[in-house]
């Protein structure tokens, strides 16, 4: 295993709402082998996208760590976080919102490189942009458009040049592909693969679309209302799912493949649950075929039920 | 003549939208045929031209740039484009309805969801009244799995895959014929697009409709459909029964082998996707010839031009008309390539 770059230790935010806190991210503790890909999957509303952000500390953590290259970056001051700024970047989800309508692709994606001040004459910031854009497969004669002349995969690429612009070595994927058709999202996917092994970059990769978490990601983590359930080496997941949720999750997929018409899909019923103030307890339980008495009363921790494979779940390995 | 056996057949239809100066080519010489208590789906990309062809259907095209210059649209032998708006008007909802994409947007947030599905029955189920009324949408949210007793509350107060399913239930509270569904699950998590598909496949067995299905997920389609169109650039390019189409051994259209390969597949271990290079043509400036040989690997001279046919004009003389490509048919599999064409097989 590489040394960690990142690492989350019991990292809580709670959203203060009028019916009390909302858990949106509680007590979640991974870390990231440089260079690695951690994928984060679960359903809108698992608290996915709230991790990315607290992580950036575009969101002010409730409680817990965030060691980045084994430093706490969560009670850093204004200097320190322009530093950090420089190695964390993220790629929104949706590349018509993330673009500011009324700048050119030259000015969004050369804006990192002037705020932080790294090159001393325009001609140098000039030459990295035409740089970043041929990096993501953007022509040069895209540089004058502004976004709404472009499709959809085009903007995710500007969105991708503008987080790599300053040299990250974190890089945080928000839902990246999931507004961009397939043929296109294949595309992009691709282009974040390529990059990867070029420029040693470590992900975050944040999605909803196993399929897509199984390609990109070295290692899963299942989130379910705001806690992380499981956590395994990607092929270990497929292969032995160990959570009654993951589980449930991966059979839900409909496959592009012949022979299952009329066949019922062993579907979860209800949907999930509120996130405020939730009592102590597995969160799934409520939807879980397998629940039991053990799964009320306190929280369920992750446990080591192979290696690497941890699993939130008392009845894990006995299913 | 349209056949008896089938529900809905559309012949060579056409349509495009004019605006300012641009003539935007949405839909090119389409044809397609749903036979009784059978689901047709249409896979594409955004922009191919699925939803354009599901709207013109109920003549909800937007009325002043959509043109329709040709084709028709048979529904039980009858040119659905040639009825007025009145006769539409007892149509939709009737003997076809609709579910649209986005169940966020698609029901009216100040209307209780009894009242929402009261007006549909109110139209075209006159007859039923008062308690008779109130039972029969009781009856209607319990089919989709929600309890009658909250049909007095707001859209608000339902979570995503219950509005989807309120709006399923508008779309078959008087059963109707054919249901046209457009991206019913593109919009829910996949916990609830299990559910909503497994309730849909149980409303299509309960009240025998035929179902057209629009989406740009092929899992979807090799869970539900009967048939597949594959559209690409307004133009269907491959259709077939699902075997014909999610058989690997058998023909297949080159975009619909592209469309395979860049699916990430749970089930497949692959590290690197094999996407199709390049966009979808402008659908203001389409290339001559076969809509998608800027892109085909499998390109040759002949795919750049158009391709001539002889057909029977309708006063029975011989016309030649211009496609975009020779089509291949083999039982119900038909390809619109000229890759197959040359083999000699098929007409």
């Amino acid at each position: 295993m590489s040394q960690p770059i990142l690492e989350c230790r019991n990292l809580k935010k709670y959203f203060d709402t009028p019916r009390g806190k909302l858990h949106a991210v509680d007590d979640v503790s991974f870390s990231i082998g440089a260079g690695k890909t951690l994928g984060i999957v679960g359903e809108s509303g698992c608290g996915k996208s709230t991790l990315g952000r607290t992580i950036l500390r575009l969101l002010p953590a409730t409680s817990g760590e965030v060691l980045f290259r084994g430093k706490n970056i969560l009670g850093c001051g204004k200097k320190e976080s322009m530093e950090l700024r420089r190695n964390m970047q993220i790629v929104f989800q949706d590349p018509y919102a993330s673009l500011d309508p009324r700048r050119t692709v030259f000015q969004t994606i050369s804006e990192p490189l002037r705020f932080h001040k790294l090159y001393a004459t325009p001609q140098e910031i000039e030459a990295r942009t035409y740089e970043l854009m041929k990096t993501v497969g953007l022509s040069e004669r895209y540089a004058t458009m502004y976004p709404h002349e472009m499709d959809g995969g085009r903007r995710q690429r500007i969105g991708i040049a503008r987080a790599l612009s300053l040299n990250p070595s974190f890089v945080v994927c928000d839902e990246p592909v999931s507004a961009l058709d397939v043929s296109i999202q294949a595309q992009v996917l691709n282009l974040l693969m390529d990059l990867q092994e070029q420029m040693g970059l470590t992900y975050l990769f944040i999605t909803h679309n196993l399929s897509v978490v199984k390609h990109i990601s070295d290692e899963i983590g299942v989130m379910y209302l705001g806690q992380m359930i499981e956590r395994a080496p990607s092929a270990e997941l497929f292969a032995h799912p160990a959570h009654p949720y993951t589980k449930a999750l991966l059979s839900a997929i409909p496959a592009p493949v012949l022979g299952q018409q009329g066949l019922e899909n062993e579907a979860l019923s209800g949907e999930l649950t509120s996130p405020v103030e939730p009592k102590p307890g597995c969160r799934f339980a409520p939807r879980c075929p397998y629940a039991g008495e053990q799964c009320a009363g306190q929280d369920c921790q992750l446990k080591e039920i192979a290696p690497g494979h941890y699993c939130a779940c008392p009845m894990a390995g006995k299913l | 003549m349209a056949n008896e056996r089938e529900l809905l057949e559309i012949r060579n239809l056409t349509i495009q939208y004019v605006t300012e100066g641009e003539v935007v080519h949405a839909v090119n010489d389409v044809s397609l045929t749903i036979p009784k208590g059978k689901t047709l789906g249409i896979v594409g990309e955004t922009g191919a031209g699925k939803t354009t062809t599901a709207l013109s259907i109920l003549q909800l095209l937007p009325k002043y740039t959509a043109k329709i210059p040709a084709g028709e649209i048979f529904f039980h032998g009858e040119d659905l484009l040639k009825k007025s708006e009145a006769q539409m008007r007892s149509i939709r909802g009737g003997k076809i309805s609709m579910i649209f994409q986005d169940p966020m947007t698609s029901l009216n947030p100040v209307l209780t969801v009894r009242d929402q599905i009261a007006e549909v029955i109110r139209l075209h189920r006159p007859d039923l009244k008062g308690g008779d009324l109130d039972g029969e949408i009781g009856r209607l949210l319990e089919m989709v799995g929600i309890p009658a007793f909250r049909m007095s509350d707001y859209p608000h107060q339902f979570s995503g895959g219950m509005k989807q399913r309120v709006v399923i239930a508008i779309a078959i509270a008087c059963s109707p014929e054919l249901l046209i569904a457009d991206e019913p699950t593109t919009a829910l998590d996949v916990t609830i697009q299990a559910q909503v598909l497994n309730m849909m496949r149980r409303l299509r067995r309960e009240l025998g409709s035929s179902m057209l299905l629009i989406t740009h997920d092929l899992g979807v389609v090799a869970n539900i459909c009967d048939y597949v169109a594959i559209m690409y650039a307004g133009e269907i390019v491959e259709y077939g029964t699902v075997e014909d189409l999610f058989d690997p051994a058998r023909k297949h259209h080159p975009y619909t082998e592209g469309l395979f390969r860049s699916i990430p597949n749970i089930h497949v271990d692959s590290r690197r996707l094999q996407p199709i290079d390049g966009l979808m043509p402008e659908p203001t400036d389409l290339p001559q010839g076969c809509k998608f040989h800027p892109r085909c690997p499998r390109c040759a001279p002949q795919c750049t031009v158009p391709y001539p046919v002889e057909t029977t004009g309708p006063d029975g003389e011989e016309q030649v008309t211009q496609v975009s490509a020779p089509l291949w048919a083999q039982g119900s599999h038909q390809i619109k390539c000229h890759l197959f064409a040359e083999e000699g097989e098929g007409t």
